[in-house]
């Protein structure tokens, strides 16, 4: 198999580029479940607390669009499934998005990979590569994740289900992946496609999980196939069918993808463009500008419609959680308040929150992406400043997040409004919800760009750090973690509009700490070397 | 030489990364006007020197003076004045070329339409392609029309003509001659022999970071060795008593050697008082010169890599 050659010498080469990040994202996926199930007897000590739990959170569309259908919660399996397994597949998704993309389309992109493929390395080397790496890491991911559960004491029948679902989400994306690697010519935009398709699927699963006559939906996503596989609760094993299906046909698409296009070509043609620049092509804002406004457009055109899906369902909240003092107790370690219907609100605008950090640090890091590949040299050997060309791509990391969350908060406000019969009054208070995140986002972004100026080398961190503030206020109430603990991460500072009231000391603190590190990495930028 | 005719003013320059060190004290003249050319085997610190001069690195010792600013202080003032090619040109996948020709003269303050259209016809490129589309060659072209489109006075060039057919090497060349006549300044990096010789009216060969020779392709090629070969009409006496001929080789009446370029004089006198039937000399060409310090650099490292 000449098409193969040299298959081998590629992998080693992806595992030793991924020697770091590799294990740590598989050591985050393969943990957390178990820390959770461990964290189940001290939140839900006795069977009373328990067995109510089911009934309550089944009726709840509000969580259900969070986190999935909810089969069993009166043991700690059948909860860390409910609890963690469509957010972990989320992250899965993402591990081998990303590494298929990195090994495929974005070294296709430089220069090394002719280097690569001149030598003796086969046509379909690459690809193999890539997929064998995913897939190798989305089964370790599953394979530790039924380790670390059965070694808190969780049954096997269970703790396999959990590490095959995991494992079947993150085979199914390498395949989406394997695709959108050969439709485009940029890895970036591969990227783009393909979290795009997640991102769907988590939509889809949510609306098919909240609404019981549109369940249909969640069967449309392979994040809804992992929780129908229903782990700890009388497992469904024919299920994984599905992943193993898909896996194979989106392979097959890929490869078949692969054979018809030139190398370094997409599968979509690439149009010609101007002559000439536009006379508003004359700084380096309007280059940023034109950089990042296809991202931008993406990132906000899906806040709009996830604003919608949530605003849409948030009024089937049901009445049965206010009867219920364990499920109000769940709410107030949230959101300190026992209006379901806008703690829900508060909720989903936090998560916009958290989200829409990520695409602060992807924008921050867009200057260093830039520098790393020697675009920036060309630009600053004209009048441009290192201080405007940093700050160029800042100000979409700064402002641009405000469009996003603006984006999402007025969907989900008009949403709602429409349904309960107040549309100006909520796309103001959700508005006001989503926006009051700023100060937290922008914080990350500081720490990206304090990276930036400082230790280039490792600006990656700045991902770290994202993932980190948002797992440790996300997960840090359920693991029961020491709140000083859950206080490092910025968004545990944020008010939780609409039920909470508006503290403005934090905010400001926030701002004013921000500022800081973007100072820091402004001047660092200024005074160090070029790449 | 008056400084304020120097273009750039490199003295004592070094500049380390880590354990590595690039630049060891390196000195550079250009005077205003000049097209000089600028020589090194590969990771001599070609690029290093030419990167320090735009300010995107910072020396760690020694002085660098571009068109009388400092090239670390004055980035936007002098940045107007000069425009650079890289020798990896690497070009914004979203852009098509004439927009990038566009925005970098527009950045640099402006731009000579006219010479932008003589250019990109002269240079045979589709402005219309995006930035992916374009092979090295041609992204090499769109880097080149950007900035020679632009009025400056200084152009750096960092092996501009890497990647590029002989002729569009041709006419690269017929392009800069062209600069020269509008008086302007060329730092030209170059591998490229013959484009060196056609071009430079000075060139520096620099080597481990330290600049070994600096002069006229004539100041040079003065340093080196010439060929002998003599049919001479008596025994070869006294020539291999003189301390600039090398190489000497005597059979029967034939003699073949090299001499220091200084000291043919005196060689040629010995050789007429024994008597010349015939005579071949071959002057040193560049190359030989090239790779004269190439190989020393070579040899030299080699020497530290076996000992050390």
């Amino acid at each position: 198999m000449t098409a193969l050659a040299g298959t081998g010498e590629l992998v080693r080469l992806a595992l030793r580029r991924d020697r770091v990040t590799l294990p740590l994202w598989l050591a985050v996926l393969g943990l957390m479940p178990a820390l959770v199930a461990n964290a189940y007897a001290g939140l839900y000590p006795t069977e009373a607390l328990r067995a109510p739990l089911t009934a309550m959170v089944g009726s709840n569309p509000a969580l259900a669009v969070l986190l999935g259908p909810a089969y069993d919660l009166s043991t700690p399996g059948g909860f860390t499934a409910w609890r963690v397994l469509g957010f972990l597949s989320v992250v899965t998704a993402l591990l081998v998005i990303f590494t298929v993309t990195q090994n495929t389309r974005a070294e296709e992109e430089t220069a090394r990979h002719e280097l690569l493929v001149s030598g003796v390395v086969g046509r379909h080397a690459p690809l193999t590569a890539a997929v064998v790496v995913a897939t190798a890491a989305a089964a370790g991911a599953g394979l530790l994740a039924t380790a670390a559960l059965l070694a808190v004491g969780l049954p096997m029948p269970g703790s396999l289900a959990f590490g095959a679902a995991l494992a079947g989400v993150g085979w199914v994306f390498t395949g989406i992946a394997a695709i959108t690697a050969q439709l485009v010519a940029f890895g970036r935009t591969a990227n783009g496609i393909a979290t795009g398709v997640l991102g769907a699927s988590f939509l889809l699963r949510g609306l098919g999980d909240a609404s019981p006559r549109a369940s249909w939906l969640s069967w449309l996503s392979p994040i809804g196939w992992a929780q129908q596989l229903r782990p700890f609760a009388q497992e469904r094993w024919w299920v994984l069918a599905l992943p193993v299906a898909a896996t194979v046909l989106t392979l097959a698409v890929g490869y078949l993808l692969l054979a018809h296009r030139d190398a370094g070509a997409g599968i979509l043609p690439q149009r010609l463009g101007r002559a000439s620049a536009p006379p508003s092509l004359h700084s380096a804002f309007a280059l940023a500008w034109r950089l990042h406004r296809g991202p931008l457009a993406g990132w906000t055109v899906g806040a709009a419609l996830a604003g919608t899906a949530f605003g849409a369902v948030a009024i089937g909240v049901g009445d049965l959680i206010t009867e219920n003092p364990a499920m109000r107790e769940i709410f107030r370690r949230m959101v300190d308040s026992t209006l379901v219907i806008e703690a829900f609100l508060a909720q989903i605008a936090r998560m916009f929150g958290m989200v829409a950090a990520f695409y602060g640090v992807q924008a921050a890091l867009r200057a260093h992406g830039e520098e790393v590949v020697t675009r920036v040299e060309p630009l600053l050997a004209t009048t441009v400043t290192r201080w405007r060309f940093a700050a160029s791509h800042l100000v979409f990391a700064l402002a641009g997040t405000a469009v996003v969350l603006a984006a999402a908060g007025l969907a989900a406000g008009i949403a709602h409004g429409l349904r309960a019969g107040d549309v100006a009054g909520y796309a103001g208070r959700m508005l006001a919800a989503t926006q009051v995140q700023l100060p937290a986002i922008w914080l990350v972004v500081g720490v990206a760009a304090a990276l930036f100026g400082l230790v280039p080398r490792r600006i990656s961190a700045a991902w770290a750090a994202a993932a980190g503030f948002v797992l440790l206020a996300l997960l840090g109430p359920a693991l029961n973690l020491d709140p000083l603990l859950v206080d490092v991460s910025p968004f545990s500072h944020v008010s939780q509009l609409p039920v909470a009231d508006l503290a403005i000391a934090p905010l400001a603190w926030l701002t004013l700490i921000a500022v800081a590190l973007l100072a820091v990495g402004l001047v660092a930028f200024r005074r160090r070397d070029i790449a | 030489m008056d400084d304020t005719n120097l273009a750039i003013a490199v003295t004592g320059l070094h500049k380390s990364f880590g354990r590595t060190r690039a630049l060891d004290g390196l000195d550079l003249t250009v005077t205003q006007g000049e097209i000089h050319g600028f020589l090194g085997p590969n990771g001599s610190g070609k690029t290093t020197t030419i990167r320090v001069l735009l300010g995107l690195l910072k020396a760690d010792a020694g002085t660098a003076t571009l068109l009388g600013g400092d090239p670390w202080t004055d980035v936007a003032s002098l940045h107007r004045r000069l425009a650079y090619v890289p020798g990896d040109v690497n070009l914004w996948p979203n852009l098509s070329g004439g927009e990038v020709i566009d925005l970098l003269g527009r950045l640099r303050g402006g731009l000579d339409t006219r010479r932008r259209e003589q250019l990109i016809e002269r240079f045979d490129l589709d402005p219309r392609k995006k930035g992916r589309t374009y092979s090295k060659g041609n992204r090499q072209k769109v880097a080149i029309i950007a900035a020679l489109a632009s009025n400056v006075e200084l152009l750096l060039l960092d092996e501009p003509t890497a990647g590029l057919d002989p002729l569009m090497e041709a006419t690269f060349r017929r392009t800069i001659e062209e600069e020269r006549e509008q008086g302007r300044t060329v730092l030209l990096s170059s591998h490229i022999l013959a484009e060196v010789e056609a071009l430079c009216d000075r060139v520096s060969i620099i080597r481990g970071g330290k600049t070994v020779e600096t002069g006229t392709l004539a100041e040079l090629r003065h340093l080196t060795r010439t060929s002998i070969t003599a049919e001479l009409a008596g025994p070869a006496d006294g020539l291999h008593t003189m301390a600039d001929v090398h190489d000497l080789h005597v059979e029967g009446s034939r003699v073949r050697f090299d001499v220091e370029t200084h000291s043919l004089d005196a060689a040629l006198r010995q050789l007429t008082a024994i008597g010349v039937r015939s005579l071949v000399s071959q002057p040193p060409t560049l190359e030989e010169l090239f790779l004269r310090h190439y190989t020393e650099e070579t040899a030299r490292a080699n020497g530290k890599a076996t000992t050390s």
